[in-house]
């Protein structure tokens, strides 16, 4: 049942993080298996968010350890890395809840700066792309195309040269994801992917989610409150409460955990004392 | 129905100018119709002097200027202005033309001068174009940390500076020459850029903008007090002049003219600046144009858009930032020991906050990013502000209506597409300026 726990890409242990007396995340402990798709839920407020600020470095854990350990088996803790050594080093890429495209520029150039590492060290910081170095050109060329592939998984080709402000919102979401894709990461983290989709679109970000786990063997993190999307495509899911975790377990474990059922759901009056016993309150 | 909408309603036209006209009389009268003088014959008795030409003048000036308005606005109405506004797109391609068109014109310029106005006439304007162009290496320095990196940056006459007694010093102390002290001094605007950054580039926005500004005031204090090494504001004098690959404009043996078999003629000098400058400035083009291009430009730009993102790609942002702003400065160290050789005479009297606020002028009016538009912004500016030096007290009334008119006629400055810097179509079209951010430091 817990496949997660022999193999383990990410492990969050005993994450504490306080912001001055308010404790947002309180002892948190999971793990993210390795190819799986992880889902973190829990009513608003819950702190998933600022899990996934420490866990992709923009936040620094209170307390407590994120061990990251990539293909090449290599742990890394993530808790110690600078932000812009995440992505790289790391291999952890991540959207945000509130799209954060380069809107300016085209859907190309947002792909382009996704691989800055790369092409950085192609260019020979700078210094080789100055001089037009033919290293720096086929590096830049790999990355056009790498750009080009995403553009056609995410179905949005056609618009290339467009400006990245100009897309409407559910391909604004889908670019996002094809832009942390292009920085190569083991591991995606994704801030409510499926908010503000329509159905149509939301069904079609599952398929895109699932491809990208089958062909690139990208482990991926998701918040989600679209709970068809979670209950669909998730391997596991771990319930947040008030900075707590409260349930964690395959999709349909979660379901029925009265845990989750009282923090989501709450129950009815006459229920509240036999309830509060099963839950151990 | 064109014929409709071609006629518009004249009588309520006349009648807004004339209420418009009415009014500026009622101030005009008091303003300027009537002036009250001490007159210098009679002691000081004071007496009233009436000026109606020029009270007319501006009564008239009124009414015409609001009944175009109302034209204008009538026609803007009935649609008269959409078929033109279909040519947009072309329009935007006019920066591909204006670039080589440019370029004729700045190798030529000097030498249609020299043909029509000859050797004496022409130095006063050949002067004033390699002004202007050092002000144009300016804008394009300080357009790599504000237009592309979008880091608001109001001293960068500090960099100048730097550069300017960079050379000064070094040749007043060792007795460099101009071409070992020019990269030197580029080094060195560069190294304080770096040395401001490190502490400064943590704040964003407005915080940034403040600091920049007071560093660009302590440099030119420190020049002004540190009396012994600087000369205070005694400035330095007799800066060597720059010589053509070791050979001198002077007179006699062993000078350029000489050299070349050409007789000796003060415009050589003139001449030889020009194009220096011209290249220095085209130097920078090329090299802003270029980095556009690679990815540290494309980090720069992606930073003036959103910064969190950036970090989570992977790109250090205080290094981007660090390069932009040390980059800048470079091609500020560049221009201001140019500036130095040119004039021959530095003091820190040229290194105001106004220069910084006459740079950051032309590259916002030029259109933030934008290389052509900081070229038409420099020529409008200091060639205008050269040109009409007679019409002194009303230069700052025309100049100031003239921020105002761009301003609300171009809010994103003259030229304000952004081009892509990759595509993958042959004709991927600007991006327009509403979509690009600023930057917040």
């Amino acid at each position: 049942m817990s496949q997660w726990n022999h193999n383990p890409v990410l492990k969050v242990e005993h994450l504490t993080m306080r912001f001055g007396g308010l404790t947002a995340v309180g002892d948190l402990s999971f793990n993210v298996g390795r190819g799986d798709i992880t889902a973190l839920i829990g009513p608003n407020g819950a702190g998933k968010t600022t899990v996934f600020n420490c866990i992709t470095g923009f936040y620094r854990p209170t307390e407590g350890r994120l061990v990251m350990r990539g293909g090449d088996n290599e742990a890394h803790l993530l808790e110690r890395l600078p932000d812009f050594m995440i992505s790289g080093v790391a291999k952890v890429a991540r959207t945000f809840q509130n799209i954060r495209l380069f809107g300016g520029m085209t859907l190309l150039e947002n792909l382009m700066v996704a691989q800055h590492r790369p092409l950085m060290a192609a260019s020979s910081w700078t210094v080789g792309g100055v001089l037009g170095l033919r290293g720096f050109r086929s590096a830049e060329k790999e990355a056009i195309e790498r750009a080009k592939y995403w553009l056609e998984r995410t179905k949005l080709i056609d618009r290339a040269d467009a400006p990245a402000a100009d897309l409407p919102y559910g391909d604004q979401r889908r670019l996002e994801i094809a832009r942390a894709m292009c920085t190569g990461p083991e591991l995606l983290c994704l801030d409510e992917p499926a908010a503000g989709l329509n159905p149509k679109e939301s069904l079609e970000l599952n398929e895109l989610l699932s491809y990208i786990r089958k062909e690139h063997h990208t482990s991926i993190l998701l918040i989600e409150h679209d709970m068809s999307v979670v209950m669909e495509i998730s391997d596991h899911v771990v319930v947040l409460d008030y900075g707590v975790k409260i349930s964690d377990g395959t999709p349909d474990f979660v379901k029925n955990d009265p845990h989750v059922i009282a923090a989501y759901l709450g129950v009815d009056d006459d229920e509240v004392d036999s309830v509060e016993q099963e839950v151990g309150l | 129905m064109e014929q409709s909408q071609t006629s518009f309603n004249w009588e309520t036209l006349l009648k807004d100018a004339a209420l418009a006209a009415l009014i500026a009389a009622l101030l005009a009268g008091v303003m300027l119709g009537l002036r009250v003088d001490v007159a210098s014959g009679r002691g000081a008795e004071l007496y009233l002097e009436y000026r109606w030409p020029l009270f007319g003048a501006a009564v008239v000036a009124v009414f015409v200027g609001r009944l175009l308005m109302g034209v204008y606005y009538a026609l803007r109405e009935s649609g008269q202005f959409e078929a033109r506004k279909k040519n947009k797109s072309e329009r935007q391609n006019v920066e591909g033309y204006l670039k080589p068109l440019f370029l004729l014109l700045a190798f030529a310029l000097p030498f249609v001068l020299l043909a029509t106005l000859g050797a004496r006439g022409s130095r006063q304007y050949i002067d004033l174009a390699t002004l202007v162009l050092t002000y144009v290496m300016l804008g394009w320095g300080l357009n790599i940390v504000v237009g592309l990196a979008g880091l608001l940056d109001l001293g960068y006459v500090a960099f100048y500076a730097v550069g300017a007694y960079s050379y000064a010093l070094l040749a007043q102390y060792f007795g460099f020459s101009f071409w070992i002290c020019l990269p030197l001094a580029g080094i060195l605007a560069a190294f304080w850029g770096i040395i401001l950054g490190f502490p400064v580039l943590r704040l964003r926005g407005d915080y940034l903008a403040i600091v920049t500004l007071a560093f660009g005031e302590i440099i030119r204090v420190v020049l002004l007090n540190w009396y012994e090494f600087t000369g205070g504001p005694d400035g330095i004098s007799r800066i060597p002049r720059p010589s053509f690959f070791g050979l001198e404009f002077k007179r006699g043996e062993g000078g350029f003219a000489d050299f070349f078999g050409l007789d000796y003629s003060s415009v050589h000098r003139i001449l030889f600046l020009y194009f220096l400058i011209l290249i220095l400035a085209l130097i920078t083009n090329f090299v802003t144009m270029r980095l556009r291009r690679l990815p540290i430009g494309r980090a720069w730009e992606a930073l003036r858009e959103d910064e969190i993102a950036c970090r989570s790609l992977g790109i250090n942002t205080t290094n981007t930032k660090l390069t932009a702003f040390a980059l800048g400065a470079m091609f500020g160290g560049f221009a201001g020991s140019f500036f130095a050789t040119r004039q021959g005479f530095i003091s820190p009297e040229s290194f105001t906050f106004m220069e910084s606020a006459v740079i950051l002028a032309i590259v916002v009016l030029g259109g933030l990013g934008s290389q052509i538009g900081v070229v038409i912004a420099a020529v409008v500016m200091i060639g205008g502000f050269e040109l009409f030096r007679e019409f002194e007290e009303y230069r700052m009334l025309v100049f100031g209506l003239l921020m105002v008119v761009i301003m609300v006629w171009k809010p994103r400055g003259l030229i304000s597409t952004r081009a892509p810097s990759v595509a993958l179509s042959k004709n991927a079209k600007g991006i327009s300026a509403d979509l690009v951010e600023e930057g917040h430091g």
